[in-house]
């Protein structure tokens, strides 16, 4: 499917989600599950994006910080982030989010490429934008989010 | 879809067969007469050439029809069976293994027609006077496909000898891989929870509550235990294509060898068989391409013509020990030297003191290869650090031992599965982690003042004195920079002793736990760079914990000194700790000198002394230390300098110690301690400075302690040699050794001389007197075998008591034997064994004797030992 086909294109599904005033969105079929504020264990040494270990049933998952990973400014401490299960290539990722959002569906007239005006950090992980009523969804690209590099 | 999983079916069982097939073909060159080994080869051809005429695979059914004719020919006693009917068929097996390669690919064959080989197969197949010929010539291929040709083939039935098969496909049944990962998988998560639910009711009261989930524990472990044995594979399965490849090695190189396999039904985990199938075959390659030599080489060098490759494989405390053994020609250490300094993969200082075991294992070094020449087997400068890299993956080690002219032995030791394995909980600030058990080797529990007493500081690195042996301690919180700054230090000191690789070392950490069974789960990829973590797994309370790297953490904590690559102390089995045997130095400064160094194994203690504390005693400066005086010498003095150090900070002080004697060397600072190789390059005429040398790459002076100590006369030799003044001779080719042993022997009150050869030994031995004499094992052109010789023949030397100092293998090894004709042995690193040794043989000597002997050699005014020697 291109963007530029018109009309709704109902396989152009968005989970959703708020850092901040921002509103990003994955594509829904990447997103495995979305769970409150999990406990977490932290591993020292690792980049500060790398906010600890999830326990997901078994299943040992990295949280990763998307306001470090955005370089937006920290949450406070009675933020509790949502996490955002993604399936990556080596199992599921988790991304610690503000808030989350419904899933959405947008048309493909809507989109539009990342501006060239976007922020640095911000115009790596975006792949695109919809135009939507009122606002934007920035679609996430998360192939180069769970991509991190290594201080260590 | 049918179609496709018979064709799966098909591939699965075939493969199987033919791997089987290659071991016995090869047996059945050396037992051509083997009736039962032929059936069964018959029936494999048989099986594969029908079920492929049932698939449609007619290349295979091709190639298989002609082979069979042949081995039916074989089976009815037409014709014998040849090594090179034996090629023919082997070679046959390949093409059938392409193809099913293809097959499996593809799900069709290649289309590749192997005219050449079917022709020859054809030809072969053809009884006649000159059929060696046919078989062995390469024909060049006929124009016209041959599949067509069918030559005439007894009717012959297979299945009658099926049927008498010593299968067991009746009692067993064949499970997808996956599966069985996906029960190892549910299987650890029962353990996870079963973990959980036995936390829970040990809080909880209640009786049956209890009783049930003790049941639920047993039956998990039970249930565990089951399913790891399903993944358990005998290594058999990896051995099974050696006889194949040795003896196609064998005839490319001309050789003739024997392969022995001991063990082949001890079980691994699928894994881990998986993970040494190529190192295992590379290093049985390298056995028959390098180790064993050629038949001619062989009865010259007075063995049997045909050389011998053993396998032996047998579990040991929860291990599984794999060894390659060969009786070739040995590791000739002296190319491997030569070729490592050529490739610069060591220095010539290095090699220069690297005992023969140090030598052959640098074949582990990446990019090492001695081949003279590069062959089609092996040697082309990959493969034995490939070999140890792979083995260390899975948490093994690899070890090797040679002796030039009589064989290779390459030990392998592996854990027996990786999936669920015991671990020992730790925490620091809070935070769990695992130790694997396997690195464990025992925890030190310090309290109270004893906890800050024992960890001594030099520098920045904590030590720990373990039995008097030092122990270099990381702290797991600054390792991991947990470090909250809280800075207060614990009144309790918990000290996990760790064993990495081939050393020790002491994790500090803030509270043990408990051993648990642990499920290891692999980080993602997000994590890759972090080399302080093995893995993570689940603890009982459902959190996350990390599983620690032993080798990573000690790399991280610089508890290792760096520069490892020159594959020195190899070897695991020894348990002494080998720190000292690569002469940790403890480095300092004095006055002009910035970096001064003398052995650690000499150094007492390190002590700060607030500078109110010294006092003076008939002129020269002590203090009191527990409960004595302790006589100081200020080194700087001693040197011709003064002492720059700032007069407000306390007094750094290194003490020596000999029993109760003590002495205490006032230093201007610490600097560190460095564990390195250590050759005096630079003799010094300067008192009181042994000679230069590079530690830690830079240039430092050695202290000569005992001339130090001399000259500021302290009366502590004048003690010891009033009680006993015994004559050693020293016979090491190390300089480094000679010198470490002459501090340690005069601290003991000895007076020494050096020799650096037999040559020089005997030369001294009769030109002065001595009481005793230490002689390496190792000394060059078995030299102290001469010396023994030379000793027993002159009278006036046969009461000399003869020290054998083990070499550095057998310091490894550790073995406590003493050397025929010798009176006893020393080990190289162990001061105090050598001195206790020396002290019990001079009590038998006559003690009248010795003060005679003391008294002469006082008015002669010159000692026996002389100094400039090295």
């Amino acid at each position: 499917m291109t963007p530029q086909e018109s009309g709704v294109d109902l396989n152009r599904q968005f989970a959703t989600f708020f850092m901040k005033d921002l509103f990003f969105g994955i594509e829904v079929q990447k997103v495995q599950e979305v769970l409150r504020a999990q406990e977490m264990t932290r591993v020292p040494l690792a980049p500060g994006v790398l906010r600890g270990l999830i326990n997901l049933r078994g299943q040992i998952v990295a949280a990763i910080d998307m306001r470090e990973r955005l370089a937006l400014p920290k949450r406070t401490s009675e933020q509790e982030p949502m996490n955002m299960i993604v399936r990556a290539e080596d199992g599921a990722v988790s991304l610690l989010v503000d808030e989350i959002g419904d899933v959405i569906h947008v048309s493909a007239a809507s989109y539009e490429p990342v501006p060239e005006t976007m922020a640095g950090n911000l115009k790596q992980l975006v792949a695109g934008v919809y135009k939507l009523d009122g606002r934007l969804l920035l679609v996430l690209d998360t192939e180069r989010t769970l991509q991190l590099q290594h201080a260590h | 879809m049918e179609d496709n999983d018979l064709t799966k079916e098909f591939l699965i069982e075939s493969t199987e067969n033919l791997g089987r097939l290659d071991q016995e073909m090869v047996q059945l060159e050396q037992r051509p007469k083997d009736a039962t080994l032929l059936a069964s080869i018959f029936r494999i051809i048989h099986t594969l050439k029908g079920t492929c005429g049932f698939l449609g695979f007619s290349t295979i059914e091709g190639i298989t029809h002609h082979a069979e004719t042949i081995l039916g020919q074989v089976r009815t006693g037409e014709r014998e069976l040849t090594p090179a009917l034996v090629s023919l068929v082997l070679e046959s097996v390949d093409a059938v293994k392409a193809e099913l390669g293809a097959i499996e690919n593809t799900q069709k064959e290649s289309g590749l027609l192997y005219e050449e080989l079917v022709h020859r197969l054809e030809k072969a197949a053809i009884i006649s006077g000159v059929e060696e010929s046919a078989v062995a010539v390469h024909v060049a291929p006929e124009p016209e496909a041959a599949s067509e040709k069918q030559p005439a083939a007894k009717g012959l039935d297979p299945d009658a000898t099926a049927a008498k098969g010593s299968s067991v496909t009746d009692s067993t049944i064949r499970v997808d891989v996956g599966l069985l990962d996906k029960l190892m998988n549910l299987v650890g998560e029962l353990v996870l929870a079963r973990n959980q639910v036995l936390q829970f009711t040990s809080r909880l009261e209640d009786a049956s509550l209890n009783a049930t989930s003790q049941r639920l524990n047993l039956i998990t472990s039970e249930l565990q235990e089951g399913v790891m044995k399903t993944r358990m594979q005998p290594i058999g399965v990896v051995w099974n294509k050696l006889p194949r490849v040795v003896r196609d090695l064998s005839s490319v190189c001309g050789k003739h060898i024997n392969l022995e396999m001991d063990g082949a039904e001890t079980e691994l985990d699928k894994t881990i068989i998986e993970a040494i199938k190529d190192p295992l075959t590379h290093i049985v390659r390298n056995a028959c391409d390098h180790g064993i030599e050629g038949s001619d080489a062989r009865i010259q060098a007075g063995k049997t013509p045909a050389g011998r490759l053993a396998l032996r494989a047998f579990h040991e405390g929860g291990n599984v020990n794999i060894e390659i053994a060969d009786d070739g020609n040995g590791v000739d250490t002296q190319r491997v030297r030569a070729k490592a300094l050529q490739l610069g993969l060591i220095r010539e200082d290095q090699a220069e003191r690297m005992s023969e075991r140090e030598l052959a294992n640098l074949v582990f070094l990446p990019g090492f290869s001695t081949a003279k020449e590069v062959t089609s087997i092996s040697g082309r400068g990959v493969g034995m650090d490939v070999v140890k890299t792979n083995i260390e993956k899975i948490g093994g080690t690899v070890d090797l031992v040679s002796r030039r002219g009589a064989g290779t032995t390459i030990r392998i030791k592996i854990p027996l599965t990786l999936a669920i394995i015991p671990g020992l909980v730790v925490s620091v600030k809070q935070e769990r982690f695992v130790i694997p058990q396997t690195s464990l080797l025992e925890l030190v529990r310090l309290e109270g003042e004893e906890s800050r007493r024992q960890i001594e500081w030099v520098g920045e690195a904590p030590l720990y004195r373990r039995r008097g042996n030092l122990l270099p301690l990381a702290f797991l919180d600054r390792v991991l920079q947990l470090d909250d700054g809280s800075g207060v230090a614990p009144d309790v000191l918990n000290i996990v002793v760790l064993q990495a690789e081939d050393r020790q070392f002491g994790l500090v950490v803030d509270r043990v736990n408990d051993t648990q069974e642990i499920v290891v789960k692999p980080l993602g990829k997000q994590m890759k760079g972090l080399n302080c973590y093995a893995g993570a797994t689940i603890m009982g309370d459902g959190h996350v914990a990390l599983i620690l790297d032993v080798m990573g953490v000690a790399q991280r904590s610089g508890v290792l000194a760096e520069g490892r690559g020159s594959g020195r102390n190899e070897d695991k089995a020894a348990t002494e700790p080998l720190l000292e045997s690569r002469n940790s130095m403890l480095l300092f400064r004095a006055g002009e000198f910035d970096r001064l160094a003398v052995p650690l194994s000499l150094v007492a203690r390190l002590e700060e002394i607030p500078r109110e504390r010294l006092e003076h005693a008939a002129g020269r400066p002590v203090v009191q230390y527990r409960g004595q005086l302790l006589p100081l010498v200020g080194l700087a003095d001693q040197l011709g300098g003064c002492s720059q150090q700032n007069t407000e900070l306390p007094v750094q002080v290194i003490v020596f110690a000999d029993g109760d004697n003590r002495i205490g060397m006032m230093v201007d600072e610490i600097v560190d301690i460095v564990e390195d190789d250590i050759v005096i390059r630079r003799a010094s005429n300067r008192s009181g400075i042994l000679g230069s040398a590079v530690i830690g790459n830079q240039v430092t002076d050695v202290l000569d302690l005992q001339s130090v100590i001399r000259s500021a006369d302290t009366g502590w030799f004048e003690k010891a040699q009033d009680e006993r003044l015994l004559r050693i001779l020293v016979a090491e080719n190390s300089a480094f050794t000679r010198s470490l042993l002459r501090s340690s022997l005069e601290m003991g009150g000895y007076s020494v001389s050096e020799a650096r050869d037999a040559d020089e030994a005997m030369a001294k031995l009769a030109a002065h007197r001595f009481d005793l004499v230490i002689a390496a094992l190792d000394l060059p052109n078995e030299g102290a075998a001469k010396i023994l010789d030379a000793a027993s023949r002159r009278p006036e030397l046969a009461r000399i008591p003869i020290l054998a100092m083990e070499s550095m293998q057998q310091a490894d090894s550790g073995c406590g034997m003493i050397p025929a004709g010798f009176s006893a042995a020393l080990s190289r690193f162990d001061r105090e064994g050598m001195l206790r040794s020396i002290e019990k043989l001079a009590k038998s000597i006559d003690a009248e004797e010795v003060s005679m002997a003391a008294f002469s050699r006082n008015a002669q005014g010159e000692p026996y030992h002389s100094r400039k020697e090295n």
